[in-house]
């Protein structure tokens, strides 16, 4: 079976990790380069996303990233986990952050606003739908989340959600602050898939509907990579007793 | 958290929604959203800083969060005087300075210090034992509000009398601005032992038990079922070494707040920047001692068994 790995440097890895548990995937926790040789996928969590870049940082986890993303293997980041896969991202801290790129999009780091103008919305997700059943809506959790502005000509569009009233104003500088223009349009961007990547602004390991899981495992069987990776399976099984301390915090409960 | 399948404790009948939240608030406030930003926060440290400065020098760390404060709570120790809620210009300059979230203590029961706040915006709002509280019987009824909050606990019954107030996030209380973790480790190991013990408990026994912590029926029930509380829990109070903040996770916290353990020490950016790799490094020792090596002087610290030492943890019950 499928090893996923999910980073586990910062953030809402333990909800992805239970994520798994729940629809019986064994997941992996990655918090080093050589890690990500013995998983077949990988799920880049929320979290900060600056925090995250550093941390990847501090151990040079981001060739071995890009390396893994461009191998083909099926990626997924949720929220800071979509900011990390975007080829662009703007809104970020003084001096920017590095990004691991793959994505074509253009994506703003914030484009929701702070906690205050966090939310809960019912999305409408025909495409998830149509693969892996269930009604057409899903619940986004959007937290303090980023949101997709542009999408190249290869990228599909799983979901969008409109602008809410009360978020700030969202000004987009290109270049140098050369020119500015607002984001007028009232429907955002926020989730898409480009080939083996996928990346959703909201998260669904928060919820537990596990539908978006599924569709990124079975993103694995269709990948062209599937045929190479299943010669690494025979060195994962040692992998088990790894990376379970003892009192390893338990599942928080899923909010209704 | 209706019976689902999660084998999670229906409350108060369980219909539709999550009856732990406030039906009157708005619909962008709801509970999940509050844990949210908490559960987002996991695996980070959070760090207290003064200036806008400091704000930046933790974000180039890698802190997942930054409390903003006014001083320091080593230096409300050695100031004395009455600690109150910090300027909310400080505040917004703090916003302005850094992405990551931004987090400002309010004297417990102060509920107007907190409507400041989150007039002000900030994105956690910290009713926090270290500041004089304001109202020695009530804590703020958090359900009020559309922020979150994180609130102190010494024990289980504490952290499940603050959750039912609702309080999205818990941090164990420890004692502020000593730089000496021993409290620290007492509160997180007295809140673990008693999930444990709470864990192997005939059903039966959780009501009496529920009695004698003096903390709501179902979210006792709620705690034996998952084994750990129902929110985000940090470890707070005297931690000033990457080893401190690995010791915090190990005994199974989710995330460390460092307050004047940073910038009280020799050289704050490389402290604050080990102490954010042992946080996410914390169950292995070799990175622990590289990290640890070289990063100039802790923190003075102070001996907890001196009486005169007042404690703050003992501010609220």
């Amino acid at each position: 079976m499928a090893v996923v790995g999910v980073l586990a440097l910062q953030g809402s890895y333990n909800e992805h990790m239970a994520a798994l548990r729940r629809i019986g995937v064994r997941g992996v926790e990655v918090r080093k380069p050589e890690q990500l040789l013995g998983v077949d996928s990988l799920i880049i969590p929320g979290g900060e996303s600056t925090t995250m870049a550093k941390l990847a940082n501090y151990h040079n986890l981001f060739p071995a990233l890009r390396e893994f993303v461009s191998g083909g293997k099926p990626v997924w980041g949720t929220c800071a986990g979509l900011i990390f896969l975007a080829n662009k991202a703007i809104g970020q801290k003084t001096g920017g952050q590095e990004l691991v790129g793959g994505l074509d999009c253009t994506v703003h780091r914030n484009f929701f606003g702070s906690q205050l103008q966090s939310f809960e919305t019912e999305l409408s997700v025909p495409k998830l739908a149509e693969k892996e059943g269930g009604n057409d809506t899903c619940r986004g959790v959007f937290i303090r989340a980023p949101a997709i502005l542009e999408v190249g000509s290869d990228v599909e569009v799983l979901a969008d959600c409109p602008v809410p009233d009360d978020r700030p104003m969202v000004i987009i500088s290109s270049g140098e602050g050369a020119e500015e223009e607002v984001y007028s349009k009232d429907r955002v961007i926020v989730a898409v898939r480009q080939g083996n990547i996928l990346a959703t602004a909201f998260h669904p390991e928060l919820t537990s509907d596990s539908r978006w899981h599924r569709f990124f495992l079975d993103m694995d069987k269709e990948s062209p990579a599937k045929a190479l990776s299943a010669l690494s399976l025979s060195s994962s099984s040692s992998r088990d007793a790894e990376d379970l301390p003892k009192n390893r915090p338990l599942d928080l409960p899923i909010f209704e | 958290m209706a019976s689902d399948g999660t084998g999670v404790v229906a409350l108060y009948g369980g219909s539709a929604g999550n009856k732990v939240v406030d039906a009157s608030s708005k619909p962008s406030a709801t509970f999940s959203v509050k844990v949210g930003l908490a559960q987002m926060l996991r695996g980070g440290v959070i760090m207290d800083v003064v200036t806008p400065e400091q704000a930046r020098l933790a974000e180039e760390a890698g802190a997942c969060a930054v409390m903003a404060l006014e001083r320091v709570p080593a230096d409300i120790r050695a100031q004395g005087g009455v600690a109150r809620m910090s300027d909310p210009a400080l505040i917004r300059e703090i916003k302005r300075a850094v992405t990551i979230p931004v987090m400002a203590k309010a004297r417990i029961g102060h509920f107007v210090e907190a409507q400041i706040l989150e007039a002000v915006g900030v994105d956690y709002v910290d009713e926090s034992e270290v500041l004089t509280p304001a109202d020695d019987a009530h804590h703020i009824n958090k359900h009020n509000f559309r922020v979150p909050f994180v609130c102190g606990c010494r024990d289980l019954g504490e952290a499940l009398r603050r959750v039912r107030e609702g309080a999205a996030m818990i941090r164990t209380k420890g004692e502020a601005g000593t730089g000496n973790v021993v409290e620290a480790v007492r509160h997180v190991r007295s809140v673990m032992g008693d999930v444990r013990a709470l864990r192997n408990m005939d059903d039966d026994e959780v009501f009496a038990y529920a009695k004698r912590i003096a903390a709501p029926y179902d979210l006792v029930m709620q705690t034996k079922q998952l084994g750990r509380l129902p929110v985000v829990q940090f470890a707070a109070g005297g931690v000033a070494t990457p080893a401190d903040a690995a010791l915090m996770m190990q005994l199974g916290c989710d995330g460390v707040f460092v307050g004047s353990g940073i910038f009280k020490s020799g050289d704050p950016a490389r402290r604050a920047r080990a102490i954010v790799q042992a946080v996410t490094h914390y169950s292995d020792p070799n990175i622990l001692a590289e990290v640890s090596s070289g990063i100039g002087e802790a923190m003075v610290g102070i001996n907890l068994s001196d009486p005169k030492v007042e404690r703050y943890a003992a501010r609220s019950e």
